[in-house]
């Protein structure tokens, strides 16, 4: 740095500016040895390396990225839950599932419990476990008729809507089917506020929902004259 | 004897002429540190380093047994507890040094902070001294999830819930980080590499810049109020110190440092003879969902924060917040690289320091016994207290009964048991009249549910009844202002409470 001006190295004169302690010497004929064929040869050998870097890269950014770009749909399958005789009408069970996508080392984990409420006849509605705010696993109180969150105090009504505390909307759903008297769902990711074939459900699922409820109001909550 | 000795040398000759590190090594431990910085203060960095190279050693022995797999992980780490020969005592030490090391680095952090330390010419030091912080942060993280139990598992959905909130590449980060569809053996698998290869690489190169910088560099010397750092002056004066004052790093400083590592290891050491490992909790099987899941002792700030923030502001405080923290931690030094170093000449810095450390003492406080938490099992697990019962009429201990029944007590108190999420119900009737109460129980609001759609008209009407009864040490029953008046106008000679409480 300091060789054009300090061809000896010899200690620098009182400077104001900070100065990095310098032991380079000037070698004699750098500037030619810095266009000689071997520094050429050493240019291209960077470049070389610099291609096959490349070539390299691109594989394992590919195994890297890999699950990022796979699409939503390619995890998800149909999974039966039983029949539909297993669930009571007017009640909210809790039902597990084995994950459609899994491997052996998946151990439990690959289970997944869901919530699954009866309407009447063939009108479900079955929720993920996870809260919408953090996912935690929301527990139904049958005697409340409410969903509760253990983590930070979200609420869900009995229909899985949103009743208080901090998630930002209802429960998340599952698409399902009923089958020759067996309880389908669409299944196989876990719910998040980026999962966007959760997010659409609930609009779907809307009208079908409320005339079921408005169907069903005298029966589950069987007022008594005041 | 002399020959033995004659021995030694010649072996030590043969490698050093090999390796040639004698020299290096005697330049780098008797470099000249100015005297004022052999100091009790200046041992933080040291003992954080010592307190890396025990989870390095432990983490590798604890790697003999633990089985890295979603599915047999937990019953690994059952295996280490109870049936390996002291692997329980491992576990402990490698735990409790990672909470260890969480706040020996804080409180390094702190102490180059307010000493000034991060000023010319140490501005990089500072920096990646901020990414060995996230680093240590990772570790933490990583590790509470590879004790795979219940918390872990949960706590993993907590952190792919956060990320899915990301603006448009939330799926795929979400994807990214659980290695698939759901959080199970490939997730366990990427947080294992993090944790043990990926972080550990990055934190010794990390580690070796830092401690190269501070040989390099010298020791930052002992601020003095007045003394202002220049980057026009600096390094003269600083040289002139080390070369005039300076003592030799080994031994006149290194032994304080030697000192408070080795106390730092024995306070480990008694951490994990005396409480033990930490878990694992439950099974991580998502299928039990009886579990209220806790981040560790270093992340319950998080927790609480989490828990408190409105919701709507929750997805931009969680990406705004971290970068803005991060974002000033780093550009410090490029900001303020000279001026005063010394605390007493710095008020805002000793503000920002004792700020932060309330504020996350705090939050950590409350992360301990969570109050936003609804308890779970406190209605059936909870009693009534008696003193509310007694010369209540049929009608009033129906509604205990429904206040139990309907979950009540998992947000809110009754003499002292109960969630805390809602006020406690203890004088309830003192703050709020029955025609309030009764909105409230149908419609709810304010953080609590409606009831409406669960409690019929009878169990309404003995619920508030016995609600009406709770009013703490006897106090006056809260009372409708414009009621009073309304009525005072009609009758304006009967000023009585129109609904009094059927209380003794």
């Amino acid at each position: 740095m300091t060789d054009p001006i300090n061809p000896a190295g010899l200690p620098p004169p009182k400077n104001p500016e900070p100065q990095v302690p310098s032991t380079s010497t000037a070698i004699p004929g750098l500037k030619a040895a810095q266009h000689s064929r071997r520094a050429f040869l050493f240019k291209l050998s960077l470049l070389l390396n610099s291609a096959v870097g490349v070539v390299l890269a691109v594989p394992i950014l590919g195994y890297l990225f890999g699950p990022a770009f796979r699409r939503d749909a390619t995890y998800k399958h149909w999974v039966s839950l039983g029949p539909i005789s297993n669930f009571p009408e007017g009640q909210t069970r809790l039902v597990d599932f084995r994950n459609p996508v899994t491997t052996d080392a998946d151990g439990a984990t690959a289970n997944v419990p869901c919530w699954v409420r009866h309407i009447a006849g063939n009108q479900f509605q079955v929720f993920a476990i996870n809260c919408a705010h953090l996912g935690c696993p929301v527990r139904w109180f049958p005697q409340s008729n409410l969903f509760m969150c253990p983590c930070h105090g979200g609420v869900y009504y009995a229909d899985g809507s949103r009743a208080s505390g901090p998630p930002e909307r209802g429960l998340f759903e599952y698409r399902y089917t009923v089958t020759n008297g067996t309880l389908l769902i669409f299944a196989g990711q876990m719910p998040t506020l980026s999962n966007r074939a959760c997010l659409e459900k609930p609009l779907i699922q809307i009208a079908p929902d409320s005339s079921a409820q408005a169907q069903q109001i005298p029966p589950t909550s069987p007022r008594t004259v005041a | 004897m002399s020959r033995l000795k004659q021995n030694a040398i010649g072996i030590y000759a043969w490698f050093e002429r090999r390796l040639g590190l004698t020299g290096p090594i005697t330049e780098a431990a008797a470099h000249p540190t100015p005297p004022t910085s052999a100091s009790w203060w200046y041992v933080f960095g040291s003992a954080a380093t010592v307190l890396f190279i025990l989870q390095i050693v432990t983490g590798i022995l604890l790697a003999l047994v633990y089985t890295p797999s979603a599915g047999e992980a937990w019953s690994s780490l059952q295996f280490l507890n109870h049936d390996i020969t002291l692997g329980w005592f491992l576990r402990a030490i490698h735990g409790w040094g990672s909470d260890f090391m969480v706040a020996i680095v804080l409180i390094h952090m702190a102490q180059v902070f307010l000493f000034g330390a991060y000023k010319y010419p140490r501005e990089l030091t500072w920096i990646l001294g901020v990414f060995l912080l996230l680093f240590t942060l990772g570790m933490a993280f990583t590790g509470q999830v590879l004790r795979f139990d219940q918390d872990a598992y949960w706590g993993l959905g907590i952190g792919a819930s956060i990320v899915s909130r990301f603006p448009w590449i939330g799926g795929p980060l979400v994807h990214m980080m659980l290695g698939g569809p759901i959080i199970a053996g490939q997730t366990f698998s990427r947080f294992f590499a993090l944790h043990v290869f990926i972080i550990p690489g990055m934190l010794l190169a990390f580690v070796a810049l830092h401690v190269w910088m501070v040989l390099h560099l010298g020791v930052n010397e002992w601020p003095m109020p007045g003394r202002i750092v220049s980057k026009a002056t600096y390094d003269r004066e600083y040289h002139e110190l080390t070369s005039k004052v300076g003592v030799p790093f080994v031994p006149d400083a290194a032994w304080k440092d030697a000192v408070f590592a080795a106390a730092i290891i024995l306070a480990v050491i008694a951490c994990a003879l005396f409480f033990g490992p930490f878990g694992p909790s439950g099974q991580p099987d998502p299928t039990i969902i009886q579990t209220a899941p806790k981040p560790d002792f270093f992340f319950l700030w998080i927790y609480a924060v989490l828990a408190y923030l409105p919701p709507e502001l929750e997805t931009p405080f969680l990406f705004i917040a971290p970068t803005i923290v991060i974002g000033a931690m780093l550009l410090l030094p490029l900001v303020a690289g000279e001026g005063e170093k010394h605390w007493s000449r710095r008020p805002v810095a000793v503000l920002m320091v004792s700020v932060i450390a309330v504020a996350l003492g705090v939050f950590t406080h409350l992360g301990t016994f969570t109050p936003w938490s609804p308890i779970m099992d406190a209605w059936s697990g909870a009693p009534t207290p008696v003193a509310c019962l007694k010369g209540r009429s049929p009608l009033e201990r129906q509604g205990a009964l429904v206040l139990q029944n309907k979950q009540c007590r998992n947000c809110h108190a009754l003499g002292g048991a109960g969630g805390m999420r809602g006020p406690a119900l203890d004088s309830i009737a003192a703050r709020m009249t029955e025609d309030q109460m009764i909105r409230q129980v149908l419609q709810g609001g304010g953080n609590m549910p409606a009831y409406g759609n669960a409690l019929s008209p009878a169990e309404t009407r003995a619920l508030v009844a016995f609600l009406m009864t709770l009013r703490g040490n006897n106090l006056t029953p809260a009372v409708d202002g414009s009621h009073i008046l309304s009525q005072s106008e009609a009758a304006p000679s009967s000023g009585q409470i129109p609904s009094s409480p059927s209380t003794q």
